[in-house]
This record gives C-alpha cells, sequence and structure tokens, in this order.
C-alpha cells in the first residue's frame, strides 16, 4: 500500500478553508418575491407552464358558461313560495321560471318521512337525533369514553332504533309498517344498517381471510369475492327473492328487512378489505410485543391490533361509507322508498306538475348528497392529514 | 415434545431459569437451531453473541414460544413449554423480552404500555398497576415521560421504557433482542446502564448482543452461536482471552478491532 497524499494546495485553498469553525450564525435571509405573495402564487401554480396556463384558461371560460346560468336557474328565477304547480309556470309576469323551491318547501316532509304518519314522526326525529349523537361520538377522536361510545353505536343504537321506529307494545309504541316509511328517514336508516353491521362483520372477515385454519380462510375467501363480484343491484334482487326461499313461511321479511340483508352483506364484503388493508399495515412486532408480554390471540386483538389498525382505516372507512350512502338509492328497485324515490313521487304529482319540477326535485337530490358526501370526505381527508403529520412512526 | 409433570418439578426444584435441551428448528428447509443445549441458573447473566443469521435472536424467540420449535424441550421456571395455549401464556408471563426496534404501543402513552399487561394479564387493579408503573418508570429514569406517546421520545427513551414495560409483569427472566442496535451511538450508553443496574439487581438475564463491553463486565457467561448452533460457551474472561473454537477467534479478531 502506498501513503495517501493528505496535503492540501494551502496555496490554491486560503488558509481558513482547511480548517473553518463558525464564530457567529448565519443570518436570515427572507425568500425571494418570486415565490411567495398572490403574484407568485398565481405564476407558479395556475401558468407554470404552457400546458397548465392552456387548462386554466379553459377552465375559466367553461366556469363563465356555467355558474351564471346556474345562479339564474336556482337563484334569481326561482320560485321560492306558493301553494300549487301555479306558482312555477311561465307566465306573463314571470317569462322564466327557475327552480321550483316552492314545490320542495311544499313536499319537505314527505320527502324526510315518507308516509310515516304525521303524529308519530317524533320518533323519527328522536332516532335521527340518537343517530347523529352516537356518530359524532364515534367520529370525534378525543371524545371521553369512546369504549362506550362504540358499544352504544354498536349494540344499544340499533335496537333502540329498531323498536323507535318499527314500534313496540309495552311501551305503547304502535307499530307502523316499512311499507310507510320512506325518504330521507329510509336512505339514513339503511345507510347506518350497512355501516353499523358491516365494520362488525367485517372485521370478523378480515380476521377469518387472515386465519390459519384453511377452513375459515376458505370460508371468508369465498364469502368476500363472491359478494364483492356481484353488482349491488344483483345481491339486492337475490336477498329480495331469494331470502324468503330460505327462511320458513311464518318469518317471511318484509321488503325493506330482505334490502337491509341485502346491503348489509354487500358493505361487509367491502368493509372486510378495508379492514384487512388496515390489519396488515401493523409491523410484526406489535403481535410479538403484545404476546411477548403474555397478551392472548383476542386480548392482543381487541387492545394492541385492531385500534390502531382500526385509526389508520378510519379514511377508508369513511370512503366505503359514502359509496355505500350513494348505493343505498338503488333499493328503489326493489320496491323501497329512499330518498331519491320520494322526490321521484312527489315530482309526478299533478298538483305540482310543472316543466321544472322534475328538475327541481332532482337538483335539490343532488345537493343532499353532495352536502353529506362532501362532509363525509372532508372529516375523512382531516384524520387523513392527521394521521400522516402527527403519528408517523 | 417430551412434558411430563415429573420433568417440570425436577427443574423448579433445581434451580435453572430456563433450561434448553435437544433444540431443533427448521426454518422450511433450513435448519435454524441445531441441537442447541443450554442451562441458565437463576441470578445468571448469560450474553450471546455471533455473527448475524447465527440463530441468536430465534434461540430467545423459542424460549417465550414467539416462534415455534420443532423438535427438544425448553423448560422456563420449571413450566415446560408445550403447544398448550395456556401454558404458552404461563411461560410468556414469567419472561420479558426487550425487542431490538422497541416495539412499543404506539396508540397508548408509555404508562399505558406499561399497565396494559398487568391489567389485562395478571389482572391487576389499575391504580396498583399504575403505581407500580411509576415505580419502573422511576428505576429507568423517564418517570416525567408517562403521559407522552411513545412516538414523541427518542431511541433511548423508548427503548428504556420497554424494559420499564417488561419489568412490570415482574418477570423471573429478561431476554433482550440486540437492544442497541436500532440505536443512535448517542444513546446507546443510556440503555446499558439500565441493564446494567437490572444486572446488579440479581434479574436473570440473556442478552443477544454484540456489545462486547457490556459482555466483558455483566455476563457470567458467554454463548457464542454460528450456523443455529452453539460453538463454544465460556466465561467472559477466557471467552476474550483465550477463546477455544477457530470460529469464536475469526469472529473476535472481526470485532474487538
Amino acid at each position: 500500500m502506498t501513503a495517501i497524499d493528505r496535503s492540501v494546495s494551502a496555496a490554491a485553498l486560503g488558509s481558513d478553508e482547511i480548517a473553518y469553525v463558525r464564530a457567529a450564525p448565519a443570518a436570515f435571509v427572507p425568500p425571494p418575491p418570486m415565490i411567495i405573495g398572490i403574484r407568485g402564487w398565481i405564476r407558479a401554480r395556475l401558468f407554470g407552464s404552457v400546458t397548465s396556463g392552456v387548462l386554466t384558461i379553459l377552465i375559466a371560460v367553461l366556469l363563465v358558461w356555467v355558474v351564471p346560468r346556474l345562479v339564474e336557474f336556482l337563484l334569481i328565477d326561482a320560485v321560492w313560495s306558493g301553494a300549487d304547480r301555479e306558482a312555477c309556470l311561465p307566465s306573463p309576469t314571470q317569462p322564466e321560471v327557475g327552480a321550483c323551491w316552492a314545490f320542495i318547501h311544499e313536499r319537505l316532509a314527505y320527502l324526510i318521512y315518507g308516509s310515516y304518519p304525521i303524529a308519530e314522526r317524533w320518533r323519527v326525529d328522536l332516532f335521527f337525533a340518537m343517530l347523529a349523537f352516537g356518530t359524532a361520538w364515534l367520529l370525534w377522536l378525543e371524545a371521553p369514553r369512546r369504549d362506550v361510545g362504540a358499544a352504544y353505536f354498536f349494540a344499544v343504537l340499533p335496537i333502540a332504533s329498531f323498536l323507535l321506529l318499527h314500534g313496540f307494545a309495552p311501551l305503547g309504541l304502535e307499530p307502523i309498517d316499512t311499507a310507510l316509511w320512506g325518504g330521507a328517514m329510509v336512505t339514513v336508516v339503511v345507510a347506518a344498517v350497512g355501516i353499523v353491521v358491516s365494520l362488525p362483520i367485517g372485521i370478523v372477515l378480515a380476521l377469518g381471510r387472515r386465519s390459519q385454519m384453511p377452513a375459515v380462510r376458505l370460508l371468508s375467501v369465498l364469502f368476500i369475492e363472491f359478494v364483492r363480484g356481484v353488482p349491488l343491484i344483483t345481491v339486492l334482487f337475490m336477498a329480495s327473492v331469494m331470502l324468503p326461499l330460505f327462511l320458513p313461511d311464518t318469518w317471511s321479511p318484509d321488503k325493506l328487512m330482505r334490502a337491509l340483508v341485502g346491503v348489509a352483506l354487500f358493505s361487509s364484503a367491502y368493509m372486510a378489505e378495508v379492514v384487512r388493508a388496515g390489519l396488515q399495515s401493523i409491523p410484526k412486532g406489535q403481535y410479538e410485543a403484545a404476546h411477548a408480554l403474555g397478551l392472548g390471540y383476542w386480548q392482543a386483538l381487541r387492545l394492541v391490533i385492531l385500534p390502531q389498525a382500526l385509526k389508520v382505516t378510519i379514511p377508508n372507512i369513511v370512503n366505503t361509507f359514502i359509496a355505500l350512502f350513494k348505493d343505498t338509492t338503488l333499493v328503489f328497485f326493489v320496491g323501497i322508498f329512499d330518498f331519491l324515490k320520494t322526490i321521484e313521487a312527489a315530482g309526478a304529482d299533478p298538483k305540482w306538475a310543472t316543466p321544472v319540477t322534475s328538475a327541481t326535485g332532482y337538483v335539490f337530490a343532488a345537493m343532499v348528497y353532495f352536502v353529506c358526501c362532501y362532509a363525509m370526505s372532508g372529516y375523512a381527508r382531516r384524520i387523513e392529514a392527521r394521521l400522516s403529520a402527527g403519528e408517523k412512526r | 415434545m417430551s412434558t411430563g409433570g415429573g420433568a417440570s418439578a425436577d427443574a423448579g426444584a433445581n434451580g435453572f431459569a430456563v433450561e434448553i435441551m435437544g433444540l431443533h428448528k427448521w426454518f422450511g428447509e433450513l435448519h435454524v437451531l441445531d441441537d442447541i443445549n443450554l442451562r441458565v441458573a437463576r441470578g445468571e447473566r448469560i450474553v450471546i453473541c455471533g455473527p448475524s443469521g447465527s440463530g441468536k435472536s430465534t434461540l430467545l424467540r423459542c424460549i417465550n414460544r414467539i416462534e415455534e420449535f420443532q423438535r427438544g424441550d425448553i423448560v422456563v421456571d420449571g413450566l415446560a413449554l408445550t403447544n398448550d395455549p395456556k401454558r404458552i401464556d404461563a411461560v410468556r408471563r414469567e419472561v420479558g423480552m426487550v425487542f431490538q426496534q422497541f416495539n412499543l404501543f404506539p396508540h397508548l402513552t408509555v404508562l399505558e404500555n406499561c399497565t396494559l399487561a398487568p391489567i389485562h394479564v395478571r389482572g391487576i387493579a389499575k391504580d396498583r398497576a399504575e403505581h407500580t408503573a411509576m415505580q419502573f418508570l422511576n428505576k429507568v429514569k423517564i418517570p416525567e415521560q408517562a403521559k407522552k406517546y411513545p412516538n414523541q421520545l427518542s431511541g433511548g427513551q423508548q427503548q428504556r421504557v420497554a424494559i420499564a414495560r417488561a419489568l412490570c409483569m415482574s418477570p423471573k427472566l429478561m431476554m433482550f433482542d440486540e437492544p442497541t442496535s436500532a440505536l443512535d451511538p448517542e444513546m446507546v450508553k443510556e440503555v446499558l446502564d439500565t441493564m446494567f443496574e437490572l444486572a446488579e439487581d440479581g434479574m436473570t438475564m440473556l442478552v443477544v448482543t454484540h456489545e462486547m463491553t457490556f459482555a466483558r463486565q455483566v455476563a457470567n457467561r458467554i454463548v457464542f452461536m454460528d450456523a443455529g448452533q452453539i460453538l463454544e460457551i465460556n466465561v467472559p474472561g477466557q471467552f476474550f482471552a483465550a477463546p477455544q473454537h477457530e470460529r469464536t477467534k475469526l469472529f473476535l479478531s472481526q470485532i474487538l478491532k
């Protein structure tokens, strides 16, 4: 080995570059104006390149074309009050008629409760309040006693809601046939049953799919893949046509119950895959540490694995729920009057027969679905941001 | 695996913390543990070293049955390991384990990490478990971090919490699987100091580590493993001054430069 030449040419470098110690901290220098402020933002985000500049202009043109018409229809030409179709017909005083909000206003109760007896509608309101309370408890991650909240949401709420909405003679709640249920309450019931049932079953299926036992795994895989391989509408038809064949005649579940079973099966299969992804994201070391401390399989699952897996899965669970919430509209194919169907039915009423009635109804439906789904996805986004920012391992 | 109440009764009487007899383990075709025989007396401190892939960690993980083994017997504190889940849990209760990657539970605070198993496995009341946990957090010198979450702590602090968490179960035996390998150099010492103290208290310890200074100062015996076999067992003085096996000599010449 030859010796390495470590000498530095002092002549070329200057003496303080060979050995250097900073005597005072470097001064703070503000960023150049090009990258900050509104002009910096516009330059970077809207006109960063030729392509993005062209897209910016095209989108601006599109907005200029669409937005005024929308505002005109929804607000300026809209009819806000009136007792029947007369208010929303074109007349010499109002040649252009926009959205007929008077129609929505007059039929609002029907859109919410369907044909649920008017005297008993407080029961639906109470159900909404109980559901909102449970949902808030679950979604608010810092809420106290979330375990109690979960028990309330997944055990107490379903039973209480059933007794409340369907009726329970000993408490003086007269039974109300589900054929009378309709509107937003049905949509909410279907979606809520979907989520309340699908999460526990989904967890069990996800665990089954990861099980060491071949029979359990096979059954889970078969169920998940079969249900996921079939459109919801098919599952709904199967549930409403085939379910009665499997059950004794005396049981004969009613139409809504059949649809609920279909939705629950369908969402369980999707939830299982979402939960499985969460389980897979938990490092093996977590299982090992739990077992090394003497925790058994179920204890490790309940105390260590699931709390972490479900937390990272919240955004995906909410996304699944958004999809489910919109899919509930399909129950109308098996004869259930959900929110969308009541809007259609109300629009067909001769009392409100105008050229704008059904357009108004669908715009209203779109707005309601959008607000609900956007709220959910906003929540999912916030949780996601928090998980990726604060809980990095 | 042969078990029998007689064998375990004997083992309990003669004071061994761990007895490993004729242990074999395969990963598929790979023979990862090959005829391991080792008896650890109560209060004894054993350091296991050897090149990576030699089966050191796997051996530790067999003792609390995080890994299955195919042949041989392991008796921990008089309890023979069988396939009975109840027996496995009983053994795990007596064996504390500290991992290379800490494996703290990130969704629980430091204090909750320490009380989880005492409450749910030992059935100890919450306030008593917390009291004990605070004592051990004091012992590892981080009582002020009790309310924080693991990822708010440095690696060295996390590993000390992991030690406290294991101690909270009052184990008869503590196993360390390369406890300082994942740490920044500046934090190795604080973890080793904690382990020194534990040794001074008379804890039975099985330590897989590359920290030869620790081995020299703390171990009663050093076990050298390679290719799934124990090649040499010796007291530290002999082990470093006059290693017997050729492979040991080679290993020490590589590691002690």
